[in-house]
């Protein structure tokens, strides 16, 4: 399967690992289930990126889920990720809303999905550990302007709108700063009571 | 089960016609199960789906963006909806569509769509293809309408271009061929309409007969459809039944694999013939003309430049691409195709290799070949100097006898459409 999914190694890493590129996201053992959806999307044209779209349009179910599979089970060490570069205000900011949310906002907290230790959660959340600031901020920019769209309900889409600016900068900034723990798979399948329906995510 | 199918055809046609007595469904509604199903394989071998598929759209129901130089145009419903699609439609008029071009009411049809092939079909296998058409779902989605500049939003322009371009006729039989080859070139030159794009075409959108199959840039998409007849591109006449087969059944083959526009095409249409169908199409393909043309007169490089960038190719050829296709260009057929000795890598215009080293790509996933090797993208680490070097390595190493290119080749093709 290595040699198979070759054509991911210059972004992604040979072994999922991420390179230094800030706008290329780790694959490794994020939850198969989320990466399935991911190539999914990219194929059906649900989530917008030429590069990808264009990799995967001629590809079968069974085998994107089979390269899904593949990059899931693989543990490689995070390489070293740039210093985020934020004052410490922007840095709590980004923590609180990451620990605690803003209910009065209607937004809840990324733990209360993405596990206590961001680690992610069985079978398609993903962990928000180990990725680029730039990386999270653009997804988050992506999901409200409709270029990255998951099955509906689609509750990301519904979180992001309720963002600021000022909000995506410091939760991207703070999860970038935070260490990959040694043993970092994501949390079993319905661990956690999730505040919303998510349609990429069966409840 | 043809009891209660037939049953229920029959049920359906009273209906129809005491809603709307006008309506003349009578033939299609009672076609029976292996006519339609004859009529999938037909629009299959046609790949209707392609155009008439949005991306994520539902099936038939039109609407996919066809960018051409003209301005857009964008496919029609063809599904069985009375008001959008063409469920009113009469197996005579849906002949007449196919065979001369022309909507029931008359109007001339733009010739993004294949009609110029598609006249070569007989009445069978469009009433076949009809029925089929007609036994899938019903959408009820509007045709958007088309984006053309001025002058060519003039349907009237058409009939100029028919003029010059067009000529009706069903497929007739070469009597001194054999029924295989007769049967290749029914499918070739008709339902596969490969001459839309592996023919030159001219200032006026138009590909003429003369030059068929003898290659064309693909307009809007930046990729080269290679000359048929010429074996120093794609001319297949070197090539064994078995690989021609493999390759056009699998999407790949021991002499290399299809990329791009064609992998879509092996991907919706051609896995899905049969063995005798593909091999006949190999049959055809093989005996295409195979006298080598002219070479395009590419823009030439000074040999000083040309040694350095064969001396920066070697470098960046063996760090990034001898693990994969061997120091020796020999590659490892199927998986990793050969870079020495393919006509694909040295033809000119060179956009397909250098779009592979940009882009990178996976053939087609197939029911012969359903989990591909896929080649990297180098777009984001190459420079355009060691795009240009790897590429004109490749064309030149191991007796390969292309052209050298030039970076700013490279840069431009950077900025190729990828969808």
């Amino acid at each position: 399967m290595a040699e198979r999914v070759l054509a991911c190694a210059p972004c992604h890493g040979a072994h999922g690992e991420g390179t230094s590129n800030p706008y290329y996201p780790r694959l490794a053992n994020k939850p198969a289930g989320y990466l399935a959806n991911q190539l999914l999307a990219f194929r059906d044209g649900r989530r917008r990126y030429a590069p990808m779209n264009y990799l995967l349009e001629f590809q079968r179910d069974d085998y994107l889920r089979e390269m899904a599979a593949y990059f899931a089970a693989l543990q490689p060490p995070a390489p070293p990720r740039p210093p985020v570069g934020v004052s410490q205000e922007v840095l709590a900011q980004g923590q609180e809303l990451v620990t605690k949310g803003a209910p009065d906002r209607g937004i809840p907290p990324c733990v209360a999905c993405h596990g206590p230790r961001l680690t992610g959660m069985e079978p398609a959340i993903p962990a928000l550990i180990g990725l680029n600031s730039q990386y999270i901020s653009a997804q988050l920019g992506a999901w409200r302007y409709g270029t990255r769209t998951a099955i509906a309900p689609d509750c990301m889409q519904l979180i992001a709108a309720h963002l600021t600016e000022a909000d995506v900068t410091a939760i991207a900034a703070w999860l970038a700063s935070q260490p990959v723990p040694p043993d970092a798979r994501p949390v079993a399948a319905g661990t956690l009571r999730m505040p919303l329906h998510c349609g990429s995510e069966p409840q | 089960m043809r009891a209660p199918r037939i049953a229920l055809a029959a049920a359906a046609l009273t209906l129809s016609l005491w809603h709307a007595p006008a309506a003349a469904v009578a033939a299609p509604a009672q076609a029976d199960a292996a006519t339609i199903r004859q009529g999938e394989y037909l629009a299959r071998a046609g790949d209707c789906i392609a155009c008439h598929t949005a991306p994520g759209g539902k099936p038939f129901a039109g609407g996919r963006a066809m960018p051409t130089p003209f301005g857009t145009l964008y496919s029609s419903n063809i599904s069985p909806d009375p008001e959008y699609g063409i469920g009113r439609w009469t197996a005579d008029q849906f002949y007449g569509m196919m065979h001369t071009g022309r909507s029931p009411d008359g109007g001339l049809i733009y010739p993004a769509m294949p009609f110029p092939n598609y006249t070569k079909v007989t009445r069978q296998d469009c009433d076949a293809i009809f029925a089929y058409l007609l036994s899938e779902p019903a959408v009820h989605q509007p045709n958007r309408p088309n984006e053309l500049q001025f002058p060519y939003n003039n349907r009237q322009l058409i009939l100029g271009w028919r003029t010059l371009f067009f000529h009706e006729g069903t497929y007739q039989p070469d009597p001194a061929k054999s029924d295989e080859w007769n049967r290749g070139a029914y499918l070739v030159e008709g339902l596969g309409h490969c001459s839309m794009c592996h023919s030159p075409i001219n200032a006026l959108g138009g590909t003429s007969a003369s030059q068929a199959f003898q290659g064309g840039l693909i307009p809007m998409q930046d990729w080269y459809a290679p000359s048929l007849t010429s074996n120093a591109q794609a001319g297949l006449g070197e090539w064994s039944l078995e690989e021609i087969s493999d390759l056009l059944r699998k999407g790949v083959s021991a002499r290399g694999a299809v990329y791009g526009p064609m992998a879509e095409v092996v991907f919706n249409s051609l896995q899905y013939l049969t063995d005798a169908d593909t091999r006949a199409m190999a049959v055809y393909l093989k005996s295409l003309g195979q006298e080598a043309l002219p070479p395009h007169a590419g823009a030439p490089v000074p040999p000083r430049e040309s040694s350095l960038l064969m001396d920066l190719g070697k470098t960046v050829y063996g760090a990034q691409c001898a693990s994969c296709h061997g120091a020796d260009g020999r590659g490892r057929p199927p998986d990793y195709p050969p870079l020495a000795g393919n006509p694909s890598i040295t033809m000119d215009p060179a956009v397909n290799a250098i779009r592979m080293v940009l882009n990178g790509g996976y053939p087609p996933g197939t029911q012969g070949n359903p989990r591909p090797y896929g080649m990297p993208p180098f777009a984001q680490t190459l420079s355009d100097d060691e795009v240009a070097a790897v590429v004109t390595y490749i064309r030149r190493a191991w007796g390969n006898s292309g052209t050298a290119i030039t970076a700013q080749r490279a840069n431009t093709l950077r900025s190729a459409p990828l969808d």
